[in-house]
């Protein structure tokens, strides 16, 4: 569980941190007193910065999902019928895959800010077919598995290895609906270039988050 | 974006008012309409689990008596009725149904920020508990294996359910995960980001504070359940290993082998210690909320009041193995978990203090929601003090299987919350229905209520020194218990059933109400917090009408001297107080 713990022990610093800026020196019962540093902030109704916030604290959320299996991932590994898993080699292309697929979604949203709406469609038709082929690659890479007797009961390191990819990959594939969401608006033509910017900038947000996860599944998959 | 921006666009987007009873009672994005949802479906399953107690008390008081209950149902009875009250009902009462309702009209904002997802968390709700409810009726019925679904015991042979109850508990629990989820994404997305003008952080009522971190931990506590929900339906269904060791289920080995059942402990706790706060925070923050306006004084240390919550919530992370000290662990942990529980008790002695220093020469007015507030001091206390004992490894060893283990986490968590639900119930009733409710009929409710959980659960005590198991279906080879002990357990079995009637009195109050109550003030407590002072009586759709509210003060300006009335709302200016009060200010 130390896993998880560092990894709560990181968020709620965070949070803390932020807690302390916001609360400590304030003495809401003084008339008025606050109302010098009060929140001016964005007054109901959906924007961008709850859109943000929202992605985050799921990103927080997701993120101690992962960290809860790696740390079940450790207490299960110490014992003692625990045999390693030798991963496909197609784990590797799967990888540059979705480094790719992160890379041409930062260009495209770097391409979206600066108003250069000609290449959002080629950028989010990239990013969609090489994450859709990470997909696929990871699915293929199971059904080597499978083939080779490795099957999901055989021993505890491969159900974790399913487990692992297949949780990762139900996110990546939340991811690609919105994806396919922001891309129709798009190809279509439909919806403001702002509403489209912001699309693509979460969705950016969340590619990098998945990537990052990835790589860090991978390594303790390659490690162990 | 400023202010005024915002103000703009406010009338660029007029609100679609919903038309058809669908589109405003159904399928409704409205935060008001969604809480109550939420509310009565929660009220519902938790009536169901309520049921189930009273069936396991007619067993325990008279073993004889009732041959339709039989061992296996009276351990779907404890298992169904344990995790309907904690995550069921309690959670999605106090999130789902009162963080809905007070969350934007606290905050002065016109809903949740994202209203669909919203009521997509609404109705993915109501399907996590059709599958639970569900498994009532399906080949074997529900799983019997406690609240707390141990493996292996969980999926082995022998425990009712385990076809396909289990299975149906499991994907129930993730289902609700989803919901709770999306719901709490916008919660913590509404308090921080949709506050009306001047409503700063410590300027918000603590009832919102105490949602706000009970749902933090919730999103990060959950995916621990999820987790959990996931590998023991990989071990049921496709027979890995994560948890099942190598076991012979009645001369048949199922194929299992290796797994850790600690395992499942840790991930289980890790999710199951921070629901106890979950549970707690919003009782919290209600009650502080409640003894304020009732006693008519501002709450006693505002600021420690929330400081408590937030150190109440990043503590529950690091006790969780208080769960665990039966299953066998390093000396050295649980030295560790036993300090890091006791610590506990600080923040939260911080804040029963509070409470009471709050009631200190207030000016205190027993109308029910008071009632209820002072009745969870005393039974919060109760619990708390027994925790105390519990929390000790070498204390809870002896006791951790008897009956004292039941009645302290009955006291903390199930009356103390019930307590406070009961309370807010009553508090907000005029706000949300327009109408009065009888209050002769509602004080009834409170004494026989709380009384009647007194003479529950303070017996359960005595019981479990002498060393009454708890789980057992009956007794067996117990001669070491005096016959008194069943005596107790009958005077306790109908103290249960007098208890469950007695909520008759709250639904006839309430149903009358509704049907021939008396109109209500639209702020009959005389309360400063802002869903008090909305334009319309019960608010509408999009709460403040044209404008939105502005806030000048802290939710707690009770009886500040000079001042005409003996509250100022909170979205009073100071040109309309008379200068010159400041904390200083005589007394």
């Amino acid at each position: 569980m130390t896993i998880a713990l560092v990894f709560l022990g990181i968020i709620l610093a965070t949070l803390l941190g932020w807690l302390v800026k916001q609360t400590i020196n304030t003495t809401p019962w003084e008339m008025e007193a606050a109302s010098d540093t009060a929140h001016h902030g964005p007054l109901g109704g959906t924007t961008d910065k709850s859109k943000l916030i929202a992605l985050v604290t799921f990103l927080a959320v997701a993120s101690s999902f992962f960290a809860l299996i790696l740390s079940a991932y450790a207490l299960r590994m110490e014992l003692g019928d625990w045999v390693p898993l030798t991963e496909p080699q197609l784990l590797w292309m799967n990888t540059v895959m979705l480094i790719v697929a992160s890379i041409v979604f930062q260009w495209t949203r770097n391409a979206s800010v600066n108003d250069q709406q000609s290449r959002l469609k080629p950028g989010l038709m990239i990013t969609g077919v090489l994450t859709l082929g990470f997909v696929l690659g990871q699915f293929v890479a199971w059904q080597q598995l499978q083939n080779s007797g490795q099957l999901v009961s055989s021993n505890p390191s491969n159900a974790f290895f399913y487990f692992l990819t297949g949780a990762h990959a139900v996110h990546i594939l939340g991811g690609l609906y919105v994806w396919a969401r922001a891309t129709l608006r798009v190809v279509l033509g439909t919806g403001s270039a702002e509403g489209i910017r912001r699309s693509i900038e979460l969705c950016t947000i969340y590619w990098h988050f998945l990537l990052i996860v990835w790589l860090v599944l991978f390594g303790l998959l390659l490690s162990t | 974006m400023s202010y005024v921006a915002f103000a703009d666009r406010d009338h660029e987007q007029e609100h679609h008012d919903p038309e058809t009873f669908f589109t405003k009672y159904i399928w409704s994005q409205d935060h008001k309409v969604i809480a109550i949802q939420y509310g009565l479906t929660a009220i519902f399953v938790g009536l169901i689990a309520l049921g189930l107690s009273v069936m396991m008390r007619l067993q325990l008081g008279f073993p004889n008596e009732f041959n339709f209950i039989n061992p296996e149902d009276y351990y779907q009875f404890i298992t169904m009725h344990g995790m309907i009250m904690v995550v069921y009902l309690l959670t999605a009462l106090f999130l789902g149904g009162f963080g809905n309702y007070l969350i934007p009209l606290m905050c002065g904002s016109r809903d949740m920020v994202f209203p669909y997802l919203n009521m997509l968390s609404y109705w993915t709700y109501l399907v996590s508990v059709i599958i639970l409810v569900a498994s009532f009726f399906v080949d074997g019925g529900a799983t019997g294996a406690g609240w707390t679904l141990y493996p292996p015991q969980a999926i082995s042979q022998g425990t009712p359910g385990i076809d396909v109850g289990i299975i149906l508990m499991l994907v129930s629990l993730a289902v609700f995960i989803v919901a709770f989820t999306m719901g709490g994404l916008n919660y913590v997305t509404t308090v921080l980001q949709a506050r009306c003008k001047g409503m700063t952080l410590m300027r918000l009522p603590l009832s919102v504070w105490g949602i706000f971190i009970a749902t933090i931990l919730g999103l990060l506590a959950f995916p621990a359940l999820l987790v959990s929900a996931i590998m023991m339906l990989f071990d049921k269904t496709l027979m890995t290993s994560f948890f099942m060791p190598a076991v012979s289920s009645m001369g048949i080995d199922p194929g299992y082998s290796g797994g850790s059942p600690i395992l499942f402990q840790h991930l289980f706790w890790f999710f199951g210690h921070p629901e106890v706060y979950i549970v707690a925070l919003p009782a919290f923050g209600i009650v502080s909320d409640l003894i304020s306006t009732h006693a008519r004084k501002n709450i006693f240390g505002y600021r420690m009041m929330v400081w408590a919550i937030i150190m109440i919530g990043g503590l529950s992370f690091v006790v969780w193995a208080h769960h665990m000290y039966v299953s066998g662990m390093n000396p050295y942990f649980g030295f560790f978990f036993a300090t890091t529980t006791l610590i506990i008790a600080v923040p939260t002695a911080i804040k029963v203090y509070n409470w009471v220093l709050t009631l200190w020469e207030g000016n205190i007015h027993l109308r029910v929601p008071m009632l209820f507030s002072i009745g969870f001091i005393f039974t919060f206390i109760h619990g708390g003090l027994t925790g105390l004992f519990l929390g000790n490894v070498t204390i809870d060893l002896p006791l951790s299987d008897t009956y004292f283990v039941v009645a302290h986490f009955h006291m903390v968590m199930g009356v103390s919350p019930v307590l406070v639900v009961l309370g807010a119930i009553y508090h907000w009733w005029p706000k949300i229905s327009g109408k009065m409710y009888n209050e002769t009929l509602g004080k009834w409710h409170f004494w026989m209520t709380f009384l009647g959980a007194y003479a529950i659960y303070l017996p359960m005590h005595y019981l479990g020194f002498a060393g009454v198991p708890r789980r057992y279906f009956a007794m067996g080879n117990t001669d070491f218990l005096p016959d008194s002990a069943q005596d107790l357990n009958v005077a306790i079995t109908i103290s249960a059933i007098f208890v469950a009637a007695s909520q008759l009195l709250f639904f006839i109050n309430m149903i009358w109400s509704l049907k021939s109550g008396p109109k209500s003030d639209p702020n009959p407590w005389d309360a400063t917090t802002l869903e008090w002072h909305t334009p319309d009586h019960p608010p509408k759709h999009g709460n403040w009408g044209h404008e939105l509210p502005e806030v000048h003060r802290w939710a707690y300006d009770y009886s500040v001297p000079g001042y005409e009335d003996d509250f100022i709302p909170q979205n009073v200016g100071a040109d309309k107080v008379p200068a010159g009060r400041d904390r200083d200010g005589e007394h």
